[in-house]
């Protein structure tokens, strides 16, 4: 346990909780504003990774493919509104699991037919290739700060949107009561396509922005749901906020300590029974978060309807 | 001299700037028919919330029987002996009406943990629950599914659920609210007949029922008492009739 | 109709009642389960009893999923996780040499009730979508746990030395034998799920479900009852995890993949819920449907989402609901069915998501259509003030023409 690796995985943990944020943001609105288990985001991010790699084949310029792919994300999701989940706002949240685990179905095979089983890959764009220096002998690749950065900036936009323009204001306001801004006026149906877009655009950027760095195969979108799920649950749903801090806290500690635990349990156990337990308890440790934190507050730690 | 079987104590609960209540002090007499009246938004119905127990009070205390309520569970209270009724009915829908109370009485009657005997063929438990439907007339609608009953039966079905409570304490929120005219003077005809035998907290904005049956009326104005005693005393009092009651009464 | 439970005996006096419909279906259901080794003689092989004993697993565990979901209202995304422990537990003892009844079983039950309780304790303090999600996280922290028990295969799983002995013998090595241990199991799931959601305490959850507010008011507080269901149906289903492991004599990690818990979800709604033979049939048929779906194509999964999408937009009442509303039709008033009066209603219900499509197709294609109605309505009103001046101009013209023709006239005259 060094010094130099614990900064290393601090970024990197930093670096995965941007990208939960990304996915988990749209999520949390989708959940919060229409009340739709949407559990076909997974997929959502990977068809983003898979629509970048395709793009990068046809284009052969990283930045071109990356618009291309985020364009094509939106419409999917659009269409997927369109052609499904519109009928299901307001249903059963049985009918919703029900209905977008199909989703996952049909996508996770379609993926598979399409493109193989076989992972694929993307390289790093030359302008973000490389690696700057963090400390004295340490270095850390360019594009995963690219990565951070691009996140951060999403977010501090999104932010900007929520709280400052109408329409923010509209998703905040629908988050919390959702049959009281229909009954002001404003056109609920836009306002719920509006959100499911925006949310499909996250998750997209997000698979686009990973398919240099993963490898991009079927299934990737999977994992990735059930932590968006984690943090959401911790952050509070419907709470953008929320999702940030989550999100940041639940990729610092479940790299951290996938790193990590081995060598903690080693101070207090014998090295054996450490090697033994460390994986265990790394992987289960964001789930003892999530219901740490649950069993104080129930409902997350910011959620948007609010406390009584 | 009754004595009092409930009292609040400087009860007060705001929603950020909204006050709902504002050191409500309020006593109430075993065997009492005591009626709330206020306009809209008076905050009648989160008082009966807070001492009911679905709503926690900022500030004060309310005692029964001289325990301290103020932070028990409302299945705690139902357990002490207080029984309400809602504002907007609320009824297991998908329940037989004779369903609906035999589980207020399966409540009082032993634990619930039991996991083979069927409950629906308990005689006892539907023994009681019939009384309890005849004392308010609905007998004959006794196994028609409750989100099927009209909305006049809907509110007796509630004053039911409540009476097979055996309660020592009946909460009633606007129990005519949305009746029609022989509903209201069923209900009112009910409600005379559990006079004397129950201690009775009645919030209603019907001024006929209220003054037919009221022992004693409280007025809540703005999250305040503004006036409390009997029924003539507060009819004639300048400050209600300025507030609530208008001028012509 | 009690309780939104089909097949619950009224509140009526306590004579024995004859069986409802709902039980009959279910014990039709067993007698062809039992007549199913016979069939199988015939017909396949003993693969096709493999399928059944997998069916009739499967059903012990949709039924104790039901248990949650159709009588509690607790839709729990994680429930795979109690098969896995169930057939972990057993197998680690049979591993370790205690794979006896006596010892497999209990263990087996212990594990999930155990598990059950601790993240109960947490996840029944919450509701709606947040439930579904923590029971999905501690499903997927019970298939991390089991991923990483090395010394029990891991990744790869754990294969059982050997079936659950019974009494030191092998009894259910006999795979007859087995399948009828299984059935007859199934059925005591089946008369306990049934007495359990009629009794005071089922009574109380599915009031619970029903108008939680109401139920407070009258003395019940939820969360004891929610927790005691939770770990019940959870014990359940690490009995049909003893079982699956048994069977397949091997267990993995992949018993308990959250996918798995969606499969067992999509039995009880296919079947359909708020009866209990529905998620019964349900996890019958999920089976043959994948059994016959993977013999046509390699990707059948492509086939099963979008038909698990179009049940839920159309069908969520499941198999249950479509003979429920069969029997509802024949208890109306008859209307003869007539080839073209069958033709019209076909059309009528294949037409109508077609039609709805349509509409909406049609209004955003008209959308263009009113804006430029609209546009020229607007530029219409902004010229009139020109139009009108235009329209006096022209009609002064003749008297303007006839004034200038006289003048001209009276000129010429005057000359």
């Amino acid at each position: 346990m060094s010094a130099s690796l614990f900064v290393v995985q601090l970024f990197n943990g930093l670096q995965l909780g941007i990208l939960l944020f990304l996915v988990a943001a749209g999520l949390t609105l989708v959940f919060g504003v229409m009340d739709f288990i949407n559990l076909a985001h997974g997929v959502q991010y990977m068809l983003g990774a898979y629509l970048a790699v395709m793009a990068y084949g046809i284009t052969g310029t990283f930045f071109l493919s990356v618009l291309l792919a985020l364009l094509a994300s939106l419409l999917f999701g659009l269409l997927l509104e369109l052609l499904v989940f519109r009928h299901l706002y307001g249903r059963d949240h049985l009918e919703q699991v029900l209905a977008t685990f199909g989703i996952i179905m049909l996508l996770n095979q379609g993926v598979k037919l399409l493109w193989g089983a076989a992972p694929l890959n993307m390289p790093i764009p030359d302008l973000l290739s490389g690696s700057v220096p963090l400390l004295e002998g340490l270095r850390y690749p360019v594009y995963r700060f690219a990565i951070i950065a691009a996140g951060v900036l999403v977010a501090a936009g999104l932010y900007l949107f929520v709280t400052s323009t109408r329409l923010g204001m509209l998703v905040r306001a629908g988050a919390t009561n959702a049959a009281m801004v229909s009954a002001l006026g404003v056109d609920i149906k836009r306002l719920f396509t509006v959100v499911f877009g925006f949310g499909a655009m996250l998750a997209g950027f997000a698979g686009v922005m990973v398919a240099p760095i993963l490898s991009v195969e079927p299934g990737m979108g999977d994992q990735i749901l059930i932590l968006a799920f984690v943090v959401i649950v911790i952050g509070g749903i419907g709470s953008i906020r929320g999702a940030f801090l989550a999100a940041v806290l639940v990729g610092v500690i479940d790299t951290l300590g996938r790193s990590f635990m081995t060598d903690v349990l080693r101070l207090v156990l014998a090295p054996t029974t450490a090697r033994v337990i460390g994986p265990a308890l790394a992987s289960m440790s964001i789930y003892l978060l999530m219901a740490i934190v649950l069993a104080i507050r129930p409902a997350g730690l910011f959620p948007a309807k609010g406390r009584a | 001299m009754k004595r009092a079987v409930l009292k609040l104590d400087a009860l007060s609960k705001s929603f950020g700037a909204l006050r709902v209540a504002e050191a409500i002090g309020l006593e109430i007499l075993a065997g009492e028919t005591h009626a709330i009246i206020g306009p809209n938004g008076a905050g009648k119905t989160s008082l009966i919330n807070q001492i009911s127990g679905a709503l926690a009070p900022d500030k004060g205390r309310i005692v029964f029987e001289g325990r301290d309520v103020t932070w028990m569970s409302m299945a705690a209270r139902a357990h002490l002996g207080f029984a309400r009724s809602f504002q907007i009915t609320q009824v297991l829908r998908h329940f037989s009406a004779l369903e609906n109370v035999a589980l207020a009485v399966q409540a009082r009657s032993g634990s619930s943990f039991r996991f083979w005997q069927a409950a629906a063929g308990e005689a006892a438990l539907n023994r009681a629950a019939m009384r309890s439907l005849d004392s308010v007339e609905l007998a004959a609608r006794a196994d028609t599914p409750a989100g099927s009953l009209s909305h006049g039966e809907k509110r007796r079905l509630e004053i039911a659920i409540a009476l097979a409570q055996a309660p020592k304490l009946l909460l009633l929120d606007e129990p005519m609210a949305g009746a029609g005219i022989e509903e209201t003077q069923r209900l009112v005809a009910t409600l005379k007949s559990l006079k004397g035998r129950y201690t009775i907290v009645l919030v209603e904005h019907d001024m006929q029922a209220v003054f037919a049956l009221a022992d004693r009326i409280s007025v809540l104005v703005a999250g305040r008492i503004i006036a409390s005693g009997e029924p003539q005393a507060v009819r004639a009092n300048a400050a209600v009739r300025a507030a609530y009651l208008g001028e012509a009464t | 109709m009690p309780g939104a439970m089909r097949g619950i005996p009224a509140a009526a006096p306590s004579a024995p009642r004859a069986p409802s419909f709902d039980q009959c279906l279910a014990a039709s259901l067993f007698a062809l389960l039992a007549l199913l080794p016979l069939l199988s003689h015939g017909i396949a092989s003993s693969y096709s009893l493999l399928v059944g004993e997998r069916a009739v697993i499967f059903a012990i565990a949709a039924l104790s999923l039901e248990l949650l979901i159709g009588a509690g209202g607790l839709v729990s995304f994680g429930h795979a996780a109690f098969l896995g422990i169930g057939a972990y537990a057993a197998g680690i003892a049979a591993s370790h040499g205690l794979g006896t009844l006596c010892l497999a079983l209990p263990a087996a039950l212990a594990a999930s009730a155990v598990f059950a309780l601790a993240t109960g304790a947490i996840a029944v303090r919450t509701r709606g979508v947040y439930f579904i999600m923590i029971t999905l996280a501690f499903a997927q922290m019970a298939f991390f746990i089991a991923t990483s028990l090395a010394p029990y295969g891991g990744d790869d799983g754990l294969t059982w030395p050997t079936r659950t002995m019974v009494l030191g013998r092998p009894i259910l090595k006999d795979q007859l034998t087995f399948f009828y241990v299984c059935l007859a199991l199934l059925v005591a799931t089946y008369l306990g799920v049934s007495r359990l959601i009629a009794s005071r305490f089922g009574r109380v959850l599915r009031g619970l479900k029903d108008n939680e507010t109401r139920m407070q008011a009258i003395g019940f507080t939820p969360y004891l009852y929610r927790l005691t269901a939770y770990v019940i149906a959870g014990t359940l289903c690490g009995l049909a995890g003893f079982l699956l492991g048994n069977q397949a004599e091997f267990v993995s990690p992949a018993y308990m993949h959250w996918q798995r818990s969606g499969e067992l979800i999509i039995m009880v709604l296919l079947g359909g819920t708020g009866t209990l033979y529905g998620p019964m049939l349900g996890a019958l048929a999920f089976l043959l449907l994948e059994e016959a779906l993977s013999r046509l194509t390699e990707h059948w999964k492509v086939i099963l989402g979008p038909a698990l999408v179009l049940t839920a937009l159309f069908a969520s009442g499941g198999i249950a609901g479509a003979i429920a509303a069969c029997r509802r039709r024949r208890a109306a008033p008859r209307v003869p069915v007539t080839l073209p009066r069958l033709v019209h209603h076909l059309l009528d219900a294949g037409l109508e998501p077609a039609r709805s499509w349509r509409r909406a197709i049609r209004r955003r294609l008209l959308r263009p259509a009113h804006l430029f109605k609209r546009g020229a309505h607007r530029a219409r009103a902004a010229c009139e003030p020109a139009t009108l001046a235009l329209g006096r101009g022209l009609q002064a013209l003749p008297s303007l023409a006839e004034r200038g023709l006289r003048t001209s006239v009276e000129r010429w005259w005057r000359r």
